[in-house]
């Protein structure tokens, strides 16, 4: 709403502001410094900007301002054993929801909202009407920082409202009198466009730092409730939602990186050989054909192989390894079809294009001379593959595998799908592990309280992942631009 | 002058690089224990000729020989030679230094490797030495074998690759503007090195270079639009040439 | 030179030596390895390709039961006046009986003899049929006290029975239906009033509940899908252009620059599941915006392709050539009408073929939708305006399809492969177009 307001303004802004640059100079566009259109868009940019910015960053400081002075009425009596700071808080907030809620359907008038008593009404029954759910009666204390909440929001929203309109005009009434004939209107346009460019560039940076604080602080959170050490020199992962829960990382890395290990054992061979093959052998035309049909293989959602492993890959292995008697090889090795096996053999296949397409591009780098200085020598095309570019290739290739490597531990639903559910350190790949991204996923889907380490570890775990796949990715981004770099 | 005995003996060669006619018709007989020199302006085919005489145009899909070439009596484009084989036979020098990225040592012990000259890494060691002293390197190079070759000066790289090159003990030694890419005392160094070399090989050397030529050469062959127009002694083409085409660019009116 | 350490190898160059027959050998062998590597990527393409097809076409097709169902005015509108809200007070429950009584006249009129008593006759129909009745019902009052012919989904044993998925022995310990129900369903078969035929509902319907598998469909989950994509291209396409252009034409080489291309390169390659976690911290749980909400998941996708966009359209800025830029600035212009008023429109078709094929990868990407919500309830009701199919919650394509895959039955099952033809079909048009476009609009310069 606030937002078409100043928008509709910025677009009257713009009309008012070109017709009084033309007017200034008696309708002969060529006396003006620019464009008529650039004191038009200088208006649209004085108006439209600041206080959008402003309003942006009020919606985002705003909550936290208000929580900070909302926690300070909760008396820590009234937080019971086994509940949080946060749990109390996110009563408080659906009470005043729900209280704005039952305004807005004419429940009750917003005077008898503001003079709520838990003495003489039961909030929770009228709360229900309007089809808001408590989880338990409303204390005192807590209704008390639910009308907080509810006035300091209303009030924030006033100033808001008044402090963008402000701007705005401010804004406008600026660019009217900046407008003359000698105006440098079109770079100060530039300029703001300029800005604007930079602010997108920065978004990169911004999405990054979001990712690490937003993990951070709950990281953080978690591992005031958790010991650090169980966390990551522990054994066993056993969440129970009672509390008290075995939340150890190394039974979780242990599935990830064994599914990541076999996942590379199919996928490097494969990749590689098919890579030297497409640079070194395939003519044209086989390339032509080959190289984007491999590619298609990259290009297909990660769902469909979790599929893949779950449905068609899991039962066959089963077929193979399992089933006693019945079986292909009369075993009883294998139980179910989720197994680090499938998992690990799925995402190889999804893998083999990463590797072949880096590679095929880091081989093709390799400088021909050093192929002819081979065949030269009389040195047949494997030996010189084998012994001479291969070798001049590798850091490249290491790289490559690297970046697969990281996309391994990173790949969510293969695993969730296709690897199980049960955290266990064992050799065997015909049985059930799982993965840091199972478990992340786990954890934080279906009812969650976010109070409870159970569910603060998906943090923790998320933390841990996006610090082994970064290292990763900046270890193999720095080994292939080196490579880059070698042959330019 | 004294006659050596013939080595590679080229009749009726044609080249071509898909519709392209890049070499045509030639003929020309190359001694053993001679240094001949190719010459000719950019583009007169000399390289391809070159190439063609170790089958490194094998590897350029596009390109198709015929005629035939012989050496020592044997057509090296019979479907039963292995070009592979060939290779080792007739060792190639490139234009730019091209060493592998690997040790001087692993460098020149590449070929004898692959072929299996060696029994054992005592008779590996020698002929390690010995290429590289008869690449005239040795002395530089001896307390450093297993630094990078790439590590080296751009003379030094060349003269290791040719030190790889000798190390297969090779019959014909090919050299594609080899000193092109060097400054002129590391030229001067590999140039006498050629002429050495002349005792063991026959030499087939591409130049730019007149001069070089003339110091190097016993032979001279002038090519021009893929014909060669005139061979013989290196002397008297310099001094004599027959056609007039070989005199405006040895007076430097073409090229 | 004498001192030769090996002996010369003479040897007719005709006749191959022992050494080089075996290195010719190895060189067969190592070449068969890369044709190997090259079969076995395409035989897994071929496969993945065969195994979806074959088990995903039978969702497009489902079976119909044929029934004349006669609409009894003392059942359906007791009082007589055709009044909408009397009609309504009618449930479900109140249609179950007219059903039985179809069925039990469709048997007795042809005549097949069955010991089956008529509830368990309608027991074949699918659970959603009463309430396709009742809609039906209300919104054609007039017809009530006519017989009227019927089409009613199956229920999902009897398709799967047609589809050959279930069998007479699989349903031994089933208790949906039993092998004289079977019998029943040979003879209406028979007789043309089971028909298995193509099912529209798949592809524009909602999902349905666990025990309602043949009335699930991916419609609703594609308008979540549409209205995520709606978010990622009105965000990513400006936010990624601009931040693109300024890396390409104004940043100025320092060390500020290069941090946010290292920081770029790094984000393109950060797990997709990690920017799930921070949608749920930044978007949910600070911002408050609605749980399950697409406005949410394009979000999240949005930052997830920005890189994507950001390094195709670096890519194709870069490819147009300075000569263009010398001549836009050599006659006047600024450095910023240059860039576009010149050179963004030439870099266009690029920067639309990078864009197609962002948006491709976010429609299937499915692990941070997990994560904001976007699973485990059913979508049941398509959105109606633009906000509302913004802000209520959703599913998307990818999170069905995952949302089937857990469920118990195996008629899902068909119905996640049946989802992933249609994410396919989207997929391929999609990178299809942005081919066609680069080969359209390819340009030497």
């Amino acid at each position: 709403m606030l937002v078409l307001i100043v928008l509709v303004l910025a677009s009257f802004g713009y009309i008012l502001v070109r017709r009084r640059a033309i007017a200034s100079v008696g309708g002969d566009q060529r006396i003006l410094h620019s464009l008529p259109s650039y004191y038009g868009s200088t208006a649209l940019m004085f108006i439209a900007v600041p206080s959008l910015l402003v309003l942006a960053l009020w919606l985002l400081i705003q909550p936290m301002l208000v929580q900070n002075a909302v926690i300070g009425l909760i008396p820590a009596e009234t937080i019971n054993e086994g509940s949080s700071v946060g749990l109390v808080m996110s009563d408080v907030r659906r009470i005043a929801d729900g209280l704005d809620t039952a305004i807005a359907q004419g429940a009750i008038t917003s005077v008898n909202a503001a003079s709520l008593n838990v003495e003489t009404s039961n909030i929770r029954a009228q709360l229900a009407e309007v089809g808001v759910a408590l989880g338990s009666d409303v204390a005192a204390p807590v209704l008390a920082a639910a009308q907080r909440y509810r006035a300091m929001n209303a009030n924030g929203s006033t100033a808001m409202t008044l402090s963008v309109l402000t701007l705005a005009l401010i804004g406008f009434a600026l660019a009217y009198r900046m407008t003359t004939a000698a105006f440098r209107a079109r770079n100060t346009v530039e300029a703001g466009v300029k800005t604007l460019l930079i602010l997108a560039a920065s978004l990169a940076i911004l999405t990054t730092v979001g990712i690490v604080f937003s993990m951070l602080f709950e990281s953080i959170n978690f591992f005031r409730m958790h010991d650090w050490r169980d966390f990551f020199l522990g054994s066993k992962w056993a969440p129970n939602f009672r509390g008290d829960s075995d939340l150890s990382i190394l039974p979780l890395l242990w599935g990830t990186l064994y599914i990541s290990f076999i996942a590379l054992l199919v996928a490097v061979p494969i990749g590689l050989f098919a890579a030297i093959y497409l640079s070194e052998y395939a003519g044209p035309k086989t390339r032509a054909v080959a190289k984007p049909l491999l590619e298609i293989l990259a290009g297909i959602p990660t769902i469909v192989y979790g599929l893949f492993a779950l449905l068609t890959v899991g039962p066959f292995l089963v077929s193979v390894f399992g089933r006693g008697e019945e079986g292909f090889l009369s075993v009883e090795w294998m139980s179910g079809a989720t197994a680090v096996l499938t998992a690990g053999l799925v995402m190889g296949i999804m893998l083999i294009p990463f590797v072949s397409s880096l590679s095929d591009d880091i081989i093709n780098a390799v400088p021909q001379s050093l192929r002819d200085g081979s065949f030269g020598l009389g040195a047949t095309h494997s030996e010189t593959v084998r012994q001479v570019v291969l070798p001049a290739a590798l850091p490249g290739i290491v790289g490559a595998i690297l970046l697969a490597a990281s996309r391994a531990i990173g790949e969510t639903m293969i695993v969730v799908l296709g690897a199980g559910a049960i955290a266990r350190i064992s050799l065997n790949p015909l049985e059930a592990m799982t993965t840091i991204t199972t478990r992340i996923v786990s954890q934080l889907t279906g009812d969650t309280n976010f109070a409870s380490p159970e569910t603060l570890v998906a943090f923790a775990l998320g933390l841990t992942l996006f610090v082994l796949t970064l290292g990763l990715n900046v270890i193999a981004l720095y080994i292939v631009r080196r490579y880059r770099e070698q042959y330019e | 002058m004294t006659t050596n005995p013939v080595k590679i003996t080229a009749r009726n060669v044609q080249v071509y690089y898909g519709d392209n006619h890049a070499i045509k018709d030639v003929n020309v007989d190359i001694e053993d224990k001679t240094v001949t020199a190719f010459i000719g302006p950019s583009g007169c085919g000399k390289s391809t000729f070159l190439r063609c005489i170790n089958r490194m145009n094998d590897t350029i899909d596009i390109c198709r020989v015929q005629g035939d070439i012989l050496i020592d009596g044997e057509d090296i484009y019979d479907r039963k030679v292995d070009p592979v084989q060939l290779r080792a036979k007739v060792g190639m020098v490139f234009q730019k230094p091209n060493p592998f990225p690997k040790s001087i040592y692993e460098n020149v012990a590449y070929g004898p490797r692959i072929h299996g000259l060696a029994r054992g890494k005592a008779e590996l060691d020698e002929i390690v030495e010995h290429a590289l002293k008869r690449a005239a390197i040795w002395e530089e190079v001896k307390d450093r074998l297993n630094a990078p070759g790439t590590g080296l000066s751009g003379g030094q790289q060349q003269r290791l690759c040719i030190a790889r090159a000798v190390a297969t003990e090779p019959e014909v030694l090919l050299m594609d503007e080899p000193c092109s890419a060097l400054d002129p005392i590391a030229t001067a160094q590999v140039e006498e090195l050629i002429d050495e070399l002349r005792q063991n090989y026959s030499v087939v050397i591409v130049t730019h270079s007149m001069q070089q030529a003339a110091r190097v050469s016993q032979k001279t062959a002038f090519f021009h639009l893929g014909n060669l127009v005139e061979f013989g002694e290196t002397d008297r083409i310099f001094t004599q040439p027959e056609d007039p085409r070989t005199e405006s660019y040895i007076t430097g009116r073409i090229g | 030179m004498s001192d030769t350490p090996v002996t010369k190898r003479k040897g007719s160059l005709l006749v191959q030596d022992a050494r080089t027959i075996k290195r010719n050998r190895a060189e067969k062998r190592f070449q068969m390895y890369g044709i190997a590597a090259i079969s076995i990527g395409m035989l897994m393409l071929v496969i993945l390709l065969t195994t979806i097809i074959a088990r995903g076409t039978g969702a497009f097709q489902q079976t119909f039961i044929t029934l004349n169902v006669p609409l009894l005015a003392e059942k359906l509108d007791k009082k007589g006046n055709r009044d909408l809200a009397d009609i309504k007070k009618v449930s479900t429950f109140g249609y179950a009986p007219l059903m039985q009584a179809a069925f039990e006249a469709k048997v007795a009129e042809l005549g097949i003899e069955t010991d089956l008593k008529p509830k368990k006759m309608a027991a074949l129909l699918s659970k959603d049929a009463a309430a396709q009745l009742r809609n039906f019902v209300l919104e054609n009052t007039d017809l009530i006290g006519e017989t009227v012919e019927f089409q009613f989904l199956a229920q999902s044993r009897v398709d799967g029975y047609l589809k050959q998925r279930v069998t007479r022995d699989s349903i031994a310990k089933d208790k949906n239906i039993n092998a004289t129900q079977l019998d029943l369903v040979d003879a209406l078969v028979a007789s043309g009033h089971v028909v298995k035929k193509f099912n529209l509902d798949f592809i524009i319907g909602s999902d349905a509940s666990d025990a309602r598998p043949e009335a699930a469909g991916m419609g609703t989950a594609m308008m979540g899908s549409f209205f995520m994509m709606l978010v990622v291209l009105s965000l990513a396409l400006p936010i990624g252009v601009a931040a693109s252009i300024y890396l390409e034409e104004f940043a100025p080489k320092n060390w500020i620059t290069d941090i946010i291309e290292v920081n770029i390169s790094n984000l393109a390659a950060v797990p997709s599941i990690v920017f799930g976690i921070l949608g749920l911290a930044v978007f949910i749980n600070y911002m408050h915006l609605p749980n399950s909400a697409p406005l949410v998941g394009g979000l999240v996708l949005t930052l997830m392709t920005l890189p994507t966009i950001i390094i195709t359209t670096r890519a194709s800025l870069k490819s147009v050539p300075p000569s263009i830029r010398d001549a836009a600035l050599g006659v006047g212009a600024s450095k910023m009408q240059s860039v576009f008023h010149h050179v963004l429109p030439l870099a266009a078709p690029g920067i639309l073929t990078g864009t197609i094929i962002g948006l491709a990868q976010a429609l299937g990407e499915t692990a941070p939708l997990l994560l904001i919500g976007m699973v485990g309830f059913i979508a049941s009701n398509p959105p109606e305006t633009i906000a509302e199919g913004l802000m209520s919650p959703n599913s998307a394509m990818p999170a069905q399809i995952y949302e089937w895959a857990k469920r118990a039955d195996p008629a899902f099952y068909e119905r996640a492969w049946g989802g992933i033809i249609i994410l396919l079909v989207f997929l391929i048009t999609m990178n299809a177009i942005a081919v066609l476009l680069r080969r359209r609009f390819e340009r030497r310069w």
